[in-house]
């Protein structure tokens, strides 16, 4: 993760490789980086060029990222943002919301901030266009494939719209518009994420179906009662689903039930813990020679990285597995689900597991 | 934590001596009791300032990372027309300069993990490597492991003396020793092989304590960093330079060369001085953390001098705060040394400091006394240095 360099083009690489003997330890990135941060390709770095509110607490960032980056993500993916918050760098995955063209030097997302959140308010309220901050790059397998499918059903609530805005952009950009049903739930208008841009897509495309539920008015959306009066023909669509947990969950089940399972695709923004802030114990880890003690509730990831160890991680939610480690002895806990798992050169994420007493990490 | 100073000490001098003659040694006269509030009070002048790393100190070591590298750019900038001796003043005082600061404000500081709570992989122990000839890996090894735990205990501190020369009458002699001053000038001189050849270890190996297929690994690995090392400094840059090839090459030896002189300086003065003390290995036994604290007291001794002296040093001016707290960033050793000396002051222990010319000489001439046999009873643990 550390050492491998983003991939540059080869007369480039020849150039560098050169060079690197001259600088030696170092590498010519870490002198370039110090007249613009951009140049190096050691660590993908990205610079702050604007943020625009969209909602009260929300706030779209344009991001122009430097040397080693490829426009190439597909659409409905996220990336890691790493952003320095007193002296550390904290990450978090966010959508992008942009539409991957080789023809654009910047990059969007879009971020709510999360009541006590660590970072996303930071990244709403506290970055100054110039601000460098790190990139991971693009990753998940929420994302619209090649050629679309020709019908589509999106179901998303709150900020689970990001992905689904960079499909829709990039179906509205390249004239791929096919039949698409998009469902979204907010609590009002006030709070809704490109409502503007979402109508116009209603009014240049025909065969884009938009249905708004705010629901402090009409109440949250069940899935299991509304469905099929809002899609009636769900079962023949390829289905995307972004939201809260219940959501998603709600969503399994019904896809399940009509054996439709194959044709749904899901993201997971957050993931509630089931976390015991007074259980915990003293994580160590083994190679490193480091002990941290932590309480239940705090990941061995988190746990890892205030005892400044660098920690390989992706989603930082469950999904990727970037993230595992050899739990060598001791007991974790998985936050989303509770279960419990045993040491002896288990792998585990550790990103959602907490230690439930002691326990050693290899790394 | 307790607050160390909320909490009122009485003034405490040598007074308690318990009985058991171990304790003795490792506590400096001090109670369990005292030895474990001491060890308290540590911890509090620790926990306060990591509870506070923030931005500010974040900006620090970037700063000084940008200042080095634009003197070891503007150093060999100048080198390149050092046909001009005025250029090849410049060029070579900022390159020298430039690789001190690299190896001990900055290199010696990231490998012990002073900065890794910033999670920036760039500036991080298991990311950094080092202008020297010795690779991080082993240094970080030998040095953070070996040495800090073990400072100043003969026969476990590998660095006393690095095990080739006499710093204490305690140390067996041998007839080799009386060319001690000879080869500690050799040492000095180049002392980034000196510490490469150390971290291999050898005597470890010769006793069967170490696998010979690791040491050759290990060789390996410090034969390619040597030859980069020397591609770099003696190789690409001279030729770079053209007509002024031959200049750039004496001015990168002469760099290399002021940059190994001062290291060993400082660190000789770190241990070796007069009033910092050596240890046996019963100390060892039942150590507390208050009696491992006592211990770094007592085996380090500090450099007073200005700012400029504590940066170029790597901080290791305040060694006494560095070996207490090996991971706290260099840049608050000074706002915590006053708060250090005082609490030392109340705990009766021993602080050591002084200015680099007189630490120094004191240095050589214990290194120039202990060439012979004999050398003063310098006990273990003892009272300052009866030798000098
Ligand atoms: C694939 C993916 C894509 C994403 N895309 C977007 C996007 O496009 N836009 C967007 O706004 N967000 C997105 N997110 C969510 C985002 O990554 C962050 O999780 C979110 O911004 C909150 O971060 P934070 O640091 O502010 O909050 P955190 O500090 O991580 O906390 C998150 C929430 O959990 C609560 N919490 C914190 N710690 C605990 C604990 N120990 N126990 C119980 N509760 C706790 C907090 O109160 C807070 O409400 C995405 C996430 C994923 C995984
Ligand atoms: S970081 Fe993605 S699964 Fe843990």
């Amino acid at each position: 993760m550390i050492t491998s360099l983003p991939s540059l083009p080869i007369g480039l690489r020849r150039l560098r490789d050169a060079a690197e003997r001259l600088t030696t330890p170092l590498l010519p990135d870490d002198y370039l980086a110090m007249i613009n941060p951009l140049w190096s390709a050691r660590e993908l770095r990205g610079r702050i060029v604007s943020v625009v509110p969209e909602t009260a607490d929300s706030a779209t960032l344009t991001i122009a990222p430097g040397a080693g980056w490829r426009f190439e993500h597909r659409p409905g993916q996220y990336v890691g943002i790493g952003a320095a918050l007193h002296g550390r760098f904290r990450w978090r995955s966010y959508s992008l919301t942009s539409v991957p063209t080789a023809r654009t030097d910047t990059l969007t997302i879009t971020v709510k901030a999360m009541p006590e959140g660590m970072l996303s308010g930071h990244l709403v309220r506290g970055l100054e266009p110039g601000t460098v901050v790190r990139l991971a790059r693009p990753e998940g397998d929420f994302f619209l494939p090649e050629p679309p499918p020709p019908r589509l059903l999106f179901i998303t609530t709150g900020s689970g719209i990001t992905p689904v805005m960079a499909i829709l952009r990039t179906m509205d950009r390249r004239g791929s518009m096919t039949d698409v049903v998009l469902v979204h739930s907010v609590p009002d208008p006030e709070a809704m994420l490109f409502r503007a841009e979402l109508h116009d897509l209603r009014d240049h495309h025909p065969s884009f179906r938009l249905h708004e539920q705010f629901s402090r008015r009409d109440g949250r959306i069940s899935l299991t009662h509304d469905l099929q009066r809002l899609c009636p023909d769900w079962r023949e669509r390829q289905a995307w689903v972004c939201g809260t947990d219940s959501l998603l969950e709600e969503a399994g089940r019904v896809w399940a039930d009509a054996n439709r399972a194959p044709s749904l695709h899901r993201e997971k923004f957050a993931s509630a813990r089931i976390g015991n802030a007074s259980a915990g114990g003293s994580v160590r880890f083994s190679t490193s020679g480091f002990a941290v003690e932590t309480d239940g509730a705090t990941t061995l990831l988190e746990a890892g990285e205030r005892a400044g160890i660098l920690m390989p991680f992706g989603c930082r939610m469950g999904i990727c597995r970037t993230c595992v480690l050899p739990l060598t002895a001791g007991r974790v806990r998985d936050l989303r689900t509770g279960t419990e798992h045993e040491g002896g050169h288990q792998m585990i994420q550790t990103c959602i597991n907490a230690p439930a007493g002691d326990c050693v990490l290899d790394i | 934590m307790p607050n160390s100073r909320t909490v009122s000490q009485p003034a405490i001098t040598q007074a308690v001596v318990t009985a058991r003659s171990s304790t003795l040694r490792t506590t400096a006269g001090l109670s369990e009791f005292e030895v474990s509030r001491l060890a308290a009070e540590l911890d509090a002048i620790r926990a306060e300032v990591m509870g506070d790393l923030g931005a500010a100190d974040a900006d620090y070591i970037r700063r000084v990372i940008a200042v080095q590298r634009g003197l070891e750019f503007g150093g060999r900038a100048l080198l390149m027309v050092s046909l001009f001796p005025p250029a090849w003043l410049a060029g070579t005082g900022a390159l020298a300069v430039a690789k001190i600061l690299e190896n001990m404000e900055i290199g010696h500081n990231v490998l012990h993990g002073q900065w890794d709570w910033m999670g920036d992989p760039e500036i991080h122990s298991t990311t950094w490597e080092w202008d020297a000839v010795s690779p991080a890996a082993g240094w970080k090894r030998s040095h953070n492991v070996v040495h800090h735990t073990y400072t100043n205990i003969l026969g476990k501190d590998r660095d006393l003396g690095y095990s080739a020369i006499r710093v204490d009458p305690a140390q067996p002699w041998k007839p080799i020793h009386l060319f001690q001053p000879l080869y500690n000038l050799g040492l000095s001189l180049g002392f980034e092989y000196g510490i490469a050849i150390y971290d291999l270890e050898l005597d470890k190996v010769a006793a069967g304590d170490k696998p010979w297929s690791q040491a050759r690994a290990e060789i390996g690995g410090l034969w390619q960093k040597i030859r980069r090392q020397w591609i770099k400094d003696y190789v690409a840059f001279p030729l770079l330079s053209g007509p002024a090839a031959p200049t750039t090459l004496v001015a990168n030896v002469v760099a290399n060369v002021a940059r190994n002189v001062w290291g060993h300086t400082v660190i000789f003065c770190g241990h070796f001085p007069a009033g910092a003390q050596t240890f046996t290995e019963d100390q060892l036994v039942d150590e507390s953390p208050g009696g491992w604290y006592i211990r770094q007291v007592l085996g380090s001794a500090n450099l007073d001098g200005p700012p400029l002296l504590h940066l170029m040093t790597g901080n290791l001016s305040h060694q006494i705060e560095h070996h207490l707290f090996p991971d706290m960033p260099s840049n608050r050793y000074a706002e915590i040394a006053p708060k250090v000396r005082e609490v030392c002051a109340r705990y009766g222990l021993p602080y050591t400091s002084g200015s680099l010319p007189r630490q120094y000489a004191g240095v050589l001439l214990t290194i120039a006394r202990l060439a012979l046999p004999g050398g003063g009873r310098r006990v273990a643990g003892g009272e300052n240095a009866g030798w000098m």
